[in-house]
């Protein structure tokens, strides 16, 4: 049972510094060993507009920001004027009184107004408020000063004693002024001594290619997928990375199939638009049998679309991309861990298949933040670097007979790195024959073409069996499975518990990982025993159902399908679970209540 | 700052250099798996020849080259010569070429293609490649036309050229990659005439000796879609810089014998300089431990540890 659950948002124009108190917040609930989940809602501007940061944090795991705000921080007028009206019978809403006036709150709602200009009349600047106003909150949930004392004090180290002086100074004046005026919740927040950590899906994916031993990175800026690029450059030295920012996106797929065919573990990131861009190399990276990882973490399309809001709209164009038929692997990490944990997982088949690997990834998941037990964080991982000739600079009797692409049952042939003496070929993007020759020119041969396409192909079959299958959540036997893909695991899951829990509906759920190659026959096993069956994804088209139907015949019984932008709360799928089981509706679509 | 000295002499750094007994190779060993499917009279046949004789006159090894092309008719260079190849997709070589070259900068990178794949569908990789000085010989076979696609217009072509793209002639003002490649960053800037290949052969000798960027732009004459630029054409106009007494150090100098174009058209080294250091030199993560692709993968558990600190 959940001791407590507790979400806190501040909301505020880009530029008032939600950042710091927001980061402040969540590193004193995991050193508590408290869980945390937490979403930043935000828009392409950098300043003003208006941006909402959501942190959850549990003694129990937290999947989502969830469906209720206990605490409200507004930062100004507008934030208050958007976020009042959600709060509800024994939150809190705490502000600055000087400058923002509160308007109707539904009844049992908490004001806490304080005066910035009576609680610090010396200092100036907009950062005063969200200092004072986070020792308010701490001394609401029972959080004893000298935490944040020590926070604050390693936040500003590097600004000197008086800075620091300033803001503890200031802190406390806030902590006490809650203490004397505001009634605290009633819990304390608890220490469960066993610290925790927490990151967010873009360092988590960076630092699994770290892990699988990426030698070289390369980006174009592009949101939501440029934290990846960030975490490379600022550990590269240390780790022996090379990072590059490139020039475009064709530039960026092509110097890491470049960087691939060379040796080394290489890895981009990207957004669907950048990731257009980067569809026929793709395809030149599988006609060429070589290694890539590419990362594409979906924002609001299409074209420029929403930069900064979240979709899982690109599920077909990751499938699409570029001409003709060629061996991929696609997957799906379905939390921030599993961001870490699949990026490993992807190059051992990359390098064993010779083949690109596609991660999809959106903003919910890859800025999205969530705590995670530091023993989880395991950097020792398998390592398979599939038949390669030369690697680490060895020289292998050099063999007369060397063909690149010779044909063989699994469909690999033993790749020789560039600088192996004897083993010298030519890759290329043009058809060609077992050793490398093009057969697109001059004499076109059918026969060749069949044999050595039918070889590039088979791969795939050697793929599937070394995914791991998808298996049920839940009880056997429910009333409807829930069925997802990719970042909506962890709020399927919320929603489900909660169908149990308040609306006595026993549902399972299936979440699909791996989803090129697919485990069709194994998932719908698992569907033909559900009584009925509901399909949540984050788009408009339904285009995971889509592709699950031409794969496995399966017909969902109904869709909970957004499209706004925003992430799903759990309630939103309870509410679409309801109706479709009623009978209202065969495809619920949401509304988004917060106005972000 | 100090930039470390890169002994520049072709084959003999890092690891290549301890390989004993080197056999020095001629023309025919790097005679490629096929012959050449260009039309019989093609410019590129003298480029190609011109190539595998500085590889040869270097002392190269097959195993220590990578020629790197993108699409078109010359970008089918690699599969003719005997070394590592890429033929990568059209306009891209450059791009593929700076991945190798970092992830293993003791390879020595020839890339090669046309006009329309290197000023044009890859223009923007031309544009940056040059500005990072990343260490590579790019020769662009330069024949004004798109061949492969049977004869449109090409980003070289003169204005007024007739092509199945311009029937009525083209409007537009051609690329000159010569000043373009000078103020653009390159480090040595010549041009080739595939008529003169004793000519070309230094030029190509002096790109891959040198280290950075170098372009040779090589008129590599289309006898089957282009009539106007011929062996003719060449042949009365090319005069060569060092017959000018050029001297190729000179920013000036250079920048106005790379606006020469008419009676006279100068081919040779336009511009070189040795003072800036190549991608790779300024690149920190390279400075020790050798080529990136050789390098054991994996983190250390003490900096895995310290990169799981920072997250508590």
């Amino acid at each position: 049972m959940r001791r407590f659950d507790l979400a806190i948002a501040i909301g505020g124009a880009a530029g008032q510094g939600i950042a710091t108190p927001g980061d402040i917040l969540a590193r004193i609930f995991v050193r508590r060993g408290l869980h945390l989940n937490a979403y930043n809602a935000y828009q392409s501007i950098i300043r003003g507009g208006h941006i909402f940061l959501t942190l959850r944090t549990s003694d129990q795991p937290v999947h989502s920001f969830g469906d209720k705000l206990d605490i409200l921080i507004p930062l100004n007028q507008d934030t208050m004027n958007r976020h009042l009206r959600l709060m509800r019978a024994g939150s809190a809403v705490l502000y600055n009184s000087d400058k923002i006036k509160p308007g109707t709150a539904a009844d049992g709602v908490q004001r806490c107004p304080f005066s910035v200009k009576e609680l610090a009349p010396t200092l100036k600047g907009d950062l005063v408020q969200n200092t004072i106003a986070l020792g308010a909150v701490l001394r609401l949930i029972g959080v004893e000063f000298k935490v944040l004392e020590e926070i604050l004090t390693l936040q500003f180290k590097r600004k000197g004693e008086a800075v620091i002086a300033e803001n503890v100074g200031v802190a406390r004046a806030g902590f006490d002024y809650a203490r004397d005026h505001f009634k605290p919740f009633p819990f304390v927040l608890p220490d469960t001594g066993k610290k925790l950590a927490f990151f967010e899906g873009n360092q988590a994916l960076a630092m699994g290619g770290a892990a699988a031993g990426v030698r070289f990175y390369c980006a174009y800026p592009m949101s939501p997928s440029s934290g990846v690029l960030h975490w490379m450059a600022r550990q590269a030295r240390q780790l022996g990375i090379m990072v590059r920012q490139v020039e475009d996106e064709l530039g960026v797929i092509n110097m890491a199939i470049g960087a691939a065919h060379a040796g080394c573990r290489a890895m981009c990131a990207t957004s669907g638009g950048g990731f257009a861009l980067m569809s026929e190399a793709l395809g030149s990276a599988a006609m060429m049998e070589i290694p890539v990882v590419c990362i594409n973490v979906q924002r609001a399309g299409p074209a420029t679309g929403v930069p900064t809001k979240t979709e899982q709209g690109d599920l077909w164009q990751v499938m699409g991309a570029g001409q003709g038929d060629y061996p991929r692997i696609i997957v799906a990490p379905t939390s921030i861990l599993d961001c870490f944990k699949t990026v490993p997982q992807l190059f051992n088949l990359v390098d064993k298949f010779q083949c690109p690997g596609i991660v999809i990834s959106d903003l919910l998941l890859s800025e999205g933040r969530s705590s995670v037990d530091p023993a989880e964080l395991d950097f020792n991982v398998p390592i398979d670097r599939g038949a390669v000739i030369g690697l680490n600079g060895d020289s292998p009797p050099p063999n007369g007979d060397y063909k690149r692409y010779k044909i063989t049952e699994s469909g690999i042939s033993p790749r020789a790195l560039p600088g192996t003496p004897g083993y010298a070929h030519v890759v290329a993007t043009d058809e060609h024959d077992e050793d490398g020759v093009l057969i697109s020119d001059e004499f076109t041969n059918p026969n060749k073409r069949r044999a050595i396409h039918e070889k590039r192909m088979r791969k795939m079959e050697g793929i599937l069996p070394l995914l791991e299958p998808p298996g049920i959540f839940g009880p056997a036997d429910t009333e409807v499975t829930l069925v997802g893909w990719g970042s909506t695991a962890g709020v399927i899951r919320e929603a489900m518990e909660k169908l149990a829990g308040e609306e006595g509906i026993v549902a399972n759920h299936l979440q699909i990982k791996w989803l090129v190659p697919l485990h069709a026959d194994a998932i719908a096993s698992i569907v033909s025993n559900s009584k009925k069956t509901i399909i949540v994804e984050n788009n408009y088209s339904g285009q995971f159902a889509r592709y699950l139907r031409s794969e496995t015949s399966i017909v969902a019984d109904g869709h909970i399908r957004k499209y706004d932008g925003e992430p799903f709360m759990p309630h939103h799928i309870v509410d679409g679970v309801k109706a479709i089981l009623a009978g209202a509706t065969r495809n619920y679509v949401p509304v988004h209540e917060i106005m972000v | 700052m100090s930039i470390p000295m890169v002994e520049t002499e072709a084959g003999t750094r890092g690891a290549l250099q301890g390989r004993a007994n080197r056999v020095k190779l001629t023309v025919k060993d790097f005679k490629g798996k096929v012959d050449p499917d260009w039309c019989p009279g093609c410019g590129d046949f003298g480029v190609l020849s011109a190539l595998k004789q500085a590889i040869a006159e270097l002392g190269l090894q097959p195993h220590e080259v990578v020629t790197i092309s993108g699409i078109g008719c010359s970008s089918n260079l690699p599969g003719y010569i005997n070394a590592y190849g890429m033929h990568t997709l059209h306009g891209r070589a450059l791009a593929v070429a700076t991945g190798v070259q970092l992830a293993n900068h003791e390879l020595k990178i020839i890339a090669t293609g046309g006009d329309g794949d290197g000023y044009g569908i890859g223009g923007n990789h031309f544009l940056h490649c040059m500005r990072r000085n990343v260490d590579l010989t790019y020769i662009v076979m330069d024949n004004q036309i798109y061949g492969l696609t049977t004869g449109q217009v090409s980003p070289t072509s003169t204005k007024g050229m007739k092509t199945k793209s311009t029937p009525y002639g083209s409007v537009e003002n051609p690329i000159n990659p010569i000043p373009l490649a000078i103020a653009g960053g390159a480090t040595y800037v010549a041009r080739g005439y595939t008529g003169q290949v004793k000519h070309l052969v230094e030029l190509i000798k002096g790109g891959i000796q040198h280290k950075g960027f170098a372009l040779i732009d090589a008129f590599s004459p289309c006898v089957t879609y282009n009539h106007d630029n011929s062996y003719e054409f060449f042949k009365q106009r090319t005069r060569t810089l060092e017959d000018m007494g050029h001297d190729p150090t000179n920013f000036n100098a250079a920048m106005e014998k790379a606006y020469m174009w008419g009676g006279v058209i100068p081919i040779g080294l336009f511009w070189k300089r040795d003072d800036l250091p190549s991608l790779d030199q300024l690149e920190p993560v390279l400075a020790e431990g050798g080529p990136l692709a050789r390098r054991p993968l994996g983190v250390s558990p003490e900096f895995a540890q310290s990169l799981i600190r920072e997250l508590m």
